[in-house]
């Protein structure tokens, strides 16, 4: 069997992994444009700010892909040949597959402005747009960064390790606020301030100026602000990379439409990762899924569905986390930004320093539905269990010690949280 | 140039920008090392005593200056900004540099010390004071190397004041290093006791429990020459298993020992620096146990020659004590271990050489509480934890796939879990059941690095 993957991010290099663990005979070959190996996207940002150089990133030694036999391509795929049954490359080489997984990944989503093609207006999620940061940061004055999510704060803080002044344009009325809820985004955006962001809160971009070279210069917001800038980084989003794929029998939407399975609308091409957009069995709304881990868990699920061994994919759990500058997050189970009416939630934040927990739970019931935490470490496994047990708050609060992840010597705080939500407690139960 | 005009404008100090204070630090540091060459100038007692201690305060104090300032600016937290981006910690020229120097000061203290003279003999009035005899190169070398780990302790302390963990294991260390191997065997020779380190153990101190030290031991006068070496004999049979069981073989490596100690201070900024590779792994247990079973079969043998009166090995117990003590201890822990910091991290000898080390490691791979959970799934791959782990463990292999990692080169210093941006890594002492289950929120890919 000859599988062709391709994108060597974190899903299609899992699928490959997965695939030789399940069939120690196929022939997989993986083809990307971006990189001869693997390297973890995640850790970008750490090459910038010099905590690593682009060797360390990669999670493999180099002898790992020949001693499984893990064919790597460094090409550029122009189009599929679905009827053909190969990859074209831009090169016009034809790589035949008997089946092909597309784990392309995403591009970031363009701001549909006016100067957004001027040079210096970038995203940052690739290889090449590190290349670019380098190259258009040096000696400048401001950047500008658009997006209120994780790469914007990732942005925001690789410029302050290089000394350079940063305004951040945050369309929300706080930061992340269509993610996590006001006293979690507030404290955050504290702490984003503290590290000299001119953070700017329910501002929108307006234009981008550029001057007679064709460089960024300033740009304009929302309210009609002119800001002088050297740089401008995008972080609205990222959206399906799958161009390269329209106009072909495949079918796409916002990206590529599969079943739970992860199969495509043709037969022995599969997706997976950033680019698959999941239909669910029932009228559901389909989703998309650009997270590490959903990628690794997408990856790890075709992989069984490419080898005969049909799988459906449920990401479980929900779980994710993040690091805003030196603050941890993590978050599991179901927290949203406002919580329904039978949502119950518990708050409690140190009075001086950066942690805060939360805990949701349905009201009638009492069960517990999800944790997010700041600056304090909880279990996976644990929060994970008494989660999907369904476990009551009671429960959850008299054993939240369990939960503690923090290291040695860290202090802990389960008594001042428990007054806390005791007395948040009596206040909703009578 | 970063315009500090704006920056100013909202009242803020850029961590990473040098300033004025920094720069001042650094010239004094740099004026308190050359006062240090001077008194081998031809120069009268005085002078070269007055000269040595300015340059020793200058030094500290423009370092203490320029550390002070430095982490005063920055928030806590994880500073690792620019470390692969300066030469300085990156093998640039700056890093040549100070290899060149530290190894040029172990080859001429090892084999050329009366280049020290005029430096050892500044000590002379602190050596009568502290130890009741005049100074010697080893004097001279134990004040440096004391004053490195406190100096550079203190810088660790700042650097990660956000981790309790790290504080406290720093302030272990300098408290291990200021007090068992300096104040207290130089108190003891001042009162004509023998002069015992009672910090470092057989294997590491391989001599302690070789027949001629116990004899000579037994043979001093009164009770402490016993004492001395019922200590070194139960801590380092008795005392290692129980103490490595319960917590690892962090209590001492990363805890106690000088040479850790060392490493975690002065070693700090070197840490990324340690070979990661698969290769680097097959050297390391080539080399390693070897060494520790060459001392074991060294000790048996001496006893056993101490037995039957000097039969068996007549007078090669001697050579044998020399040979070693040049090779190992000399070039490998001295001019390798220290000298090439900046070029190959800071534990290569700890790593690659130290029978304390295997002695502790065989314990802590197979006779152990102690391991590094991964947290479920939370892993991103970033590698920080591999980058800044200073005995070169592929800490990521691991945590990607959601095992628990339990390595005998593992020293326990923390320093994984606290890079870690994910909070991923935990250092445990948990029962020994399921040691090695990892998680079951990740399917681990079942292939092995080294069989």
């Amino acid at each position: 069997m000859q599988v062709v993957i391709v994108g060597n991010g974190v899903t299609g290099v899992t699928a490959a992994i997965t695939i030789r663990k399940l069939n120690p005979v196929a022939l997989i070959t993986l083809i990307s444009s971006e990189s001869t190996h693997f390297f973890s996207r995640t850790a970008l940002m750490y090459l910038y700010m010099g905590h690593m150089q682009y060797r360390h990133i990669k999670p493999y030694e180099d002898w790992f892909w020949t001693e499984h036999k893990l064919n790597l391509m460094q090409a550029s795929v122009a189009s599929v040949d679905f009827s053909a049954k190969e990859v074209v490359l831009s090169s016009q080489v034809r790589v035949p597959y008997d089946k092909l997984l597309l784990a392309t990944g995403s591009i970031p989503r363009a701001l549909e402005i006016p100067g957004e093609n001027l040079a210096g207006v970038q995203g940052f999620y690739s290889l090449p747009d590190l290349e670019n940061l380098e190259k258009y940061s040096q000696q400048i004055k401001r950047a500008v960064i658009v997006g209120g999510g994780l790469i914007g704060i990732e942005l925001a803080e690789m410029f302050y390790t290089r000394c350079i002044p940063v305004t951040f344009l945050v369309r929300e009325n706080y930061y992340w606020g269509n993610v996590l809820p006001p006293e979690e985004g507030n404290l955050i955006q504290e702490h984003i301030r503290e590290h000299g962001v001119d953070l700017r809160l329910n501002t929108t971009l307006q234009e981008i100026k550029g001057d007679s070279d064709g460089k960024v210069k300033a740009i304009v917001t929302g309210q009609g602000e002119e800001i002088p800038t050297d740089l401008v980084g995008v972080a609205v989003g990222v959206r399906p990379n799958v161009s390269f794929l329209k106009g072909s029998p495949l079918k796409l939407n916002r990206g590529i439409l599969v079943n739970p399975y992860l199969e495509t609308n043709l037969p022995d091409v599969y997706a997976a990762g950033d680019c698959a957009e999941i239909v669910p069995d029932k009228d559901k709304n389909t989703y998309i899924e650009q997270l590490w881990y959903t990628g690794r868990m997408q990856g790890e699920t075709v992989a069984h569905s490419i080898c005969n061994r049909r799988t459906a994919y449920s990401r479980g759990i929900w779980f994710n986390s993040a690091k805003f500058f030196d603050i941890e997050y993590q978050t599991y189970g179901k927290v949203p930004v406002k919580p329904d009416s039978e949502t119950q939630t518990l708050v409690w934040q140190h009075p001086k320093r950066k942690k805060l927990l939360r805990i949701n739970y349905h009201q009638p019931t009492g069960k517990v539905l999800g944790f997010n935490l700041l600056g304090i470490r909880y279990r996976h496994e644990v929060c994970e269990n008494w989660i999907r047990e369904e476990k009551p708050i009671s429960y959850v609060l008299k054993h939240l010690r369990e939960a503690n992840f923090d290291p040695e010597f860290y202090r802990r705080y389960e008594k001042e949280i428990i007054q806390a939500f005791s007395r948040q407690l009596s206040a909703v139960i009578p | 140039m970063p315009t500090s005009d704006q920056s100013l404008a909202i009242g803020y100090n850029y961590q990473d920008q040098t300033d004025l204070l920094q720069k001042a630090g650094l010239t004094l540091f740099t004026v308190g090392l050359l006062l240090l060459l001077l008194p081998s100038l031809p120069i009268e007692a005085a002078l070269r005593q007055g000269l040595l201690w300015s340059g020793i305060c200058l030094s500290l104090l423009g370092l203490g200056l320029y550390f002070g300032q430095t982490y005063r600016k920055s928030h806590p937290g994880v500073r690792n900004n620019g470390v692969w981006l300066r030469g300085s910690t990156s093998r640039g020229n700056i890093a040549w540099v100070t290899a060149v120097g530290l190894t040029g000061f172990y080859i001429i203290l090892y084999w050329f010390p009366f280049l020290l003279e005029g430096q050892i003999r500044a000590l002379d009035t602190f050596s009568q004071w502290l130890r009741g005899k005049p100074a010697d190169h080893w004097l001279l070398y134990g004040t440096f190397y004391t004053l490195a780990i406190l100096l550079m302790g203190v810088r660790a302390m700042l650097k990660y004041r956000h981790s309790p963990y790290q504080v406290i294991r720093t302030i272990s260390v300098m408290f291990f290093q200021l007090g068992l191997a300096y104040l207290i065997p130089y108190t003891l020779q001042k009162l004509n006791e023998p002069e015992f380190y009672f910090s470092y153990f057989w294997p590491l101190k391989y001599d302690y429990l070789f027949p001629g030290t116990v004899s000579y031991l037994i043979n001093e006068p009164g009770a402490l020459g016993v004492f001395m070496i019922f200590w070194t004999a139960v801590i380092s049979l008795v005392g290692v298993p129980i103490l490595t069981y319960f917590f690892g073989k962090r209590w001492y490596c990363s805890w106690v020992c000088g040479c850790g100690g060392l490493a975690e201070t002065a070693g700090d900024p070197y840490r990324q620096l340690s070979n990661k590779s698969r290769a680097a792994w097959q050297w390391e247990v080539a080399i390693i146990y070897p060494v520790l079973g060459f001392i074991v079969l060294t000790t048996l043998l001496l006893w056993l020659n101490s037995i039957m009166g000097g039969g068996l090995l007549g007078s090669l117990s001697n050579g044998f004590a020399q040979t070693y003590g040049f090779f190992i201890g000399a070039i490998f822990s001295g001019v390798i271990g220290v000298g090439f910091y900046p070029i190959m991290g800071s534990r290569v000898w700890c790593r690659f050489g130290c029978p304390m080390a295997a002695y502790l490691g065989l314990l802590q791979k197979h006779f152990s509480r102690f391991r590094i959970t991964t947290n479920g799934g939370q892993c991103i791959s970033c590698g920080n934890c591999s980058t800044y782990c200073e005995m070169g463990i592929d800490v990521r292999w691991y945590a990607q796939q959601g095992q628990p990692i339990i390595r005998s080169s593992c020293v326990g210093c923390g320093m994984c879990a606290t890079v870690c941006p994910r909070g991923v890594l935990n250092l445990e002492n948990g029962p020994r059941e399921g040691r090695y289950q990892p998680t079951t929120l990740i399917s681990p890919e079942n292939l092995r690095i080294l069989d």
